[in-house]
């Protein structure tokens, strides 16, 4: 318990950690295999990343740096929410830069700058299950787990190809891990599919409302699964971030008025604001005000 | 009755900081689980009554508790000054059956029992395993057990001793079971080292 701030160190008690350390550990040994634990309820609702934050405050120590993205972005409620939860329950240093965070809480995105392997990626989790739309029955998707039977997911696949003749699954893409276990990678759109092989950070998962942790090892093989006739694609962009100008990220899609007007920018905005600071300008920046352009101080 | 429990010698005491030093412990056993084969420091300030180690005992500490029961092997469960240790630090029952153990401490990892003394979970529960913590003395990188897996990017190959002659066999059949089977932790003076089962033993390097 610390005395400045009258809760236990990052919220959690330590029996709740250790069991939550322990489900960790077991999610490591067997890649992309769903954990159960005793999830605990959390000051926030449901669907606001209870796993992932249960996660967290499991892991992090006084001397690590936390990053908090929804969507991408740094300085959404959730993120600020969860960035401010810790800062005052664990003391730790925040940031919403990429390169400086030790340990990064996602919802839905993983950054564009490539991880380092003394980062750790926690993801927030809705649906842990990726057969869960597809079998309802817990008892059966564990069968189907454990006889790493997914035929039933290549069928899904199949029938999005037979339906709009390419697989139309954009988020929340089935991914195999490590040659052995399907999981569903969370809600991030399958452009960052590719990040997560061959990742030099670990990658931790954590559903709260269904009580599963799984997780990737550094340097693991995810295969996004696919037919050799239909072979796995990420989304394409066809024009560059109107603010930065970059090229090969995910863009968001920003209504601009009432007439048509829109635009498309980084969705990951520490990204976007590094690239902004190094002096690369799109094509709407010039009209963008100081705040958003990268210029203020606080930006 | 009184006078004899005065009589022993006091209880070593746990860790000074439990929160900061478990989180700490913790991390040093996530990181080594997962980048197997390569160990990591593992600073630890206990003086726990011998055969325990102070790693072993750290680890224990750190991850045991009422839910997480501890199996001791021979050496260690021949000193009854271990069991009131652990016990009294974790609140972790000590069993006598290994396969009933979350956590299974070894100090003569010469003598590693074999793994199917363990728990390996099921086909559906796989992660309902035995974790063995075993104390090594010299644990480095390199020139021994070659290894491949996830948390590896090649290859990984790791100087362990005493180890049994056959762990390389042992580990091939864990890895035969998997997603079953169990997953080893070797731990020598401040560094520790995993061996999860999902690793592949490759013969030397």
């Amino acid at each position: 318990m610390s005395a400045a701030t009258g809760y236990s160190f990052a919220y959690l008690d330590e029996q709740t950690k250790r069991m939550i350390r322990r489900a960790i550990l077991k999610a490591i040994a067997v890649p992309g295999y769903q954990v159960p634990f005793a999830s605990r309820e959390m000051p926030m609702p449901y669907g606001w990343g209870t796993g992932g934050v249960q996660v967290t405050a499991s892991i992090i120590g006084p001397d690590d740096v936390l990053k908090v993205i929804d969507q991408g972005s740094d300085d959404t409620t959730n993120a600020v929410s969860i960035r401010k939860f810790f800062a005052r329950t664990a003391g730790v240093a925040t940031t919403t830069k990429t390169r400086e965070a030790t340990v990064i809480q996602t919802r839905h995105r993983i950054p564009e700058a490539k991880l380092g392997e003394h980062q750790i990626l926690v993801y927030q989790v809705p649906i842990p299950e990726p057969l869960r739309f597809l079998e309802p029955r817990e008892t059966e998707t564990r069968r189907l787990h454990a006889l790493a039977d997914y035929g039933l997911m290549h069928v899904k696949l199949y029938e999005d190809i037979a339906r709009h003749g390419h697989i139309a699954t954009t988020y929340a893409y089935p991914a195999e891990v490590a040659g052995r276990y399907v999981m569903d990678p969370s809600p991030i759109p399958k452009f960052d599919n590719p990040k997560m092989d061959m990742c030099e950070a670990l990658q931790l998962f954590g559903a709260g409302r269904e009580k599963r942790i799984y997780a990737v090892p550094p340097c693991t093989r995810v295969r996004s699964l696919d037919f050799e006739d239909h072979p796995f694609t990420v989304q394409s962009f066809r024009e560059p971030c109107a603010l930065c100008a970059a090229t090969g990220v995910y863009l968001d899609e920003v209504v601009l008025d009432d007439r048509g007007g829109r635009m498309f920018v980084c969705s990951d905005t520490d990204f976007c604001e590094e690239r902004r600071a190094d002096g690369h300008r799109g094509h709407l920046l010039g009209e963008a005000p100081a705040a958003i352009a990268g210029e203020a101080g606080d930006a | 009755m009184a006078g004899n429990a005065l009589a022993r010698a006091p209880l070593a005491a746990g860790f000074a900081d439990p929160v900061r030093d478990s989180q700490a412990v913790f991390r040093a056993v996530m990181t080594a689980l997962a980048r197997p084969a390569l160990p990591q420091p593992l600073a630890v300030a206990l003086g726990p009554p011998a055969p325990l180690t102070p790693e072993l005992a750290a680890v224990a500490l750190a991850l045991a508790d009422h839910e997480a029961p501890l199996w001791l092997d021979g050496p260690l469960a021949s000193v009854s000054a271990v069991a009131d240790f652990l016990r009294f630090h974790t609140g972790a029952p000590i069993v006598t059956d290994p396969a009933g153990a979350a956590f299974a401490l070894v100090a003569d990892a010469a003598a590693l029992p074999p793994f199917d003394a363990f728990a390996q979970g099921t086909q559906d529960y796989p992660d309902r395993s035995t974790t063995v913590v075993a104390a090594v003395e010299r644990l480095a990188q390199g020139r021994g057990l070659a290894f491949e897996g996830p948390g590896i990017r090649q290859r990984a190959a790791l100087d362990a001793a005493p180890v049994p002659a056959d762990l390389a066999q042992r580990l091939a059949r864990n890895r035969a079971l998997f997603p079953r089977g169990v997953d080893l932790v070797l731990v020598a003076p401040g560094r520790i080292a995993g061996l999860p089962r999902s690793l592949t033993p490759v013969g030397e390097p």
